[in-house]
């Protein structure tokens, strides 16, 4: 779809707006194939239920156009700013902040939005630095790709942080990785994607992990070390016995994936984030004359 | 494994003690929902909750309606638009009090109850339902009707009665007799770990 504006505050606004929507009702065709897959290599009885039931919820959700799920997340954007984009980043936030608002309102969706000590709401799923919108920033380009990820509490609440030491070494990284998705066990919906962020800082690592859990699945990461890391996981976390839900079962995790930072000579920070098998994501490409196109993966 | 339709509210505790960890259940009848604030509303600030949880079947939930209206009482009436599921464990430290207290038979939720659950449910028959997480679109089109709300100021963690048809599929993680699936599969899932590990 390509919707064409004049207005770059509006058509920024409006990306926000639909991808929101969009990424609650359709999951990515990567995901559906991924489910598939793990219904023909479940052997478990309650497996085989909870993916079934999974199967049929996708297909009643198009048929309905109801929402996948009914935790419509707290909103996360990833943002690629061209130098040359004429919108400054300040108002792509406004315009963002006031797409996530209307949708909310319009649709209707449930507002999760808290403060973090009164836990009153606090509007349509927006508040005090809600949305949450990462940047980065391109040299040479005039255009803007925005990236939703409606990130539901189930999955991150299972997010874990290990500092490490450098004598733990990639043991260290994989016991953690294990320990933390058999500890998590049914709550953040299996079989999802394990997103490991690994070195850098400590925040940074968890920014990383959850870079990792917006990469459709079947991808890898490039660098072939990193990328047999992530097959190692899949495979021993499978292992696990945990299974669909966490009632036991063949299948734990749809995919692994690892980004990695440099770090500092005595770190070793490993984060694990986690994404429940509704993986939601969608994204649109705004041009510098505000027309928008909307695909999975812009 | 077996299969079972079981109608809620129940008075006879006979049909909870038919449920065996593993077995699949459908739910006919009336459900109410219910979260964190309305059971911390309930057990922390002890305010008597106004509808009968008796035999009852409790599903943890916080849904997405649209309000149509108010009645002559001023209570508001709800249509719903999606509703789902979220993860039990965070409520588990209210299982006794909604047993012993209030008679509650069953509670679905997704994700599991930790085995501190087990004791109590297993002394005060009651089950465990797990339903499947996100699986939101599927139990919305088994939700016949939005009956009744209160505490609508918790919105959406009220307290919300629900009429159901066919609710399900529900596989008994806990029973009323001390088994769990979850701690069954934690207990499975710990022992290969050590073998894992050995192998590093």
């Amino acid at each position: 779809m390509t919707v064409v504006t004049t207005d770059l505050d509006a058509a920024v606004s409006d990306a926000a707006a639909h991808l929101y929507v969009w990424a609650l009702k359709d999951i990515p065709q990567d995901l559906r194939d991924a489910l598939g897959a793990a219904a023909g290599r479940e052997t478990s009885v309650t497996g085989q239920r909870v993916l079934q039931t999974i199967l049929k919820n996708v297909t009643v959700a198009e048929d309905e156009k109801n929402l996948v799920c009914q935790d419509t997340g707290i909103a996360v954007y990833y943002c690629k700013v061209g130098e040359h984009f004429p919108l400054h980043p300040a108002r792509i936030y406004a315009a963002l902040k006031e797409g996530t608002e209307r949708a909310t309102v319009e649709h209707p969706l449930r507002s999760n939005t808290v403060h973090t000590l009164t836990r009153e709401n606090t509007g349509p799923n927006v508040g005090y630095r809600v949305p949450i919108v990462h940047w980065d920033f391109v040299p040479d380009w005039d255009g803007l790709d925005v990236k939703c990820v409606p990130k539901g509490s189930g999955s991150e609440n299972m997010s874990f942080l290990k500092m490490c030491v450098p004598a733990d070494g990639v043991t260290g990284i994989k016991k953690f990785v294990l320990e933390s998705i058999v500890g998590a066990g049914g709550k953040p919906c299996p079989p999802g994607i394990v997103g490991v962020g690994i070195g850098g800082s400590a925040d940074y690592a968890m920014h990383l992990a959850k870079e990792a859990i917006a990469r459709p699945v079947g991808t890898h990461n490039q660098d072939p070390l990193v990328a047999e890391l992530e097959q190692d996981l899949f495979q021993l976390l499978n292992e696990t016995g945990v299974g669909p839900m966490g009632l036991g079962g063949d299948v734990t995790v749809l995919s692994v994936h690892v980004e990695h930072a440099d770090t500092h000579m005595t770190l070793n920070p490993v984060a694990v984030n986690y994404q429940c098998w509704a993986a939601r994501r969608a994204s649109a490409h705004v041009a510098a004359d505000g027309t928008t196109s909307f695909e999975r993966d812009a | 494994m077996a299969t079972h339709e079981v109608t809620f509210p129940v008075t006879d505790p006979a049909e909870i003690l038919k449920l065996r960890a593993g077995d699949e259940v459908t739910v006919q009848g009336h459900i109410i929902g219910i979260r964190d604030r309305t059971q911390i509303r309930i057990f922390d600030q002890g305010v008597e909750p106004p509808m009968d949880l008796s035999g009852a079947f409790l599903l943890h939930t916080a849904p997405n309606v649209r309000k149509l209206g108010t009645d002559s009482e001023g209570r508001g009436k709800y249509e719903k638009l999606c509703i789902g599921t979220t993860t039990s464990a965070r409520m588990v430290r209210f299982t006794e009090g909604l047993g012993s207290q209030y008679g509650v038979r069953a509670i679905c939720g997704k994700g599991g109850f930790p085995d501190e659950a087990i004791e109590p449910m297993q002394r005060l028959g009651m089950v465990y339902f797990a339903i499947v997480g996100g699986a939101a679109a599927l139990e919305t089109t088994q939700i016949e009707e939005i009956e009744e709300v209160a505490w609508e100021e918790l919105m959406p963690e009220c307290l919300w009665k629900f009429r159901v048809k066919d609710f399900g599929p529900l596989t008994v993680g806990i029973d009323a007799h001390g088994n769990s699936l979850y701690r069954e599969v934690q207990d499975r899932a710990k022992k290969k770990l050590e073998e894992i590990y050995a192998r590093l």
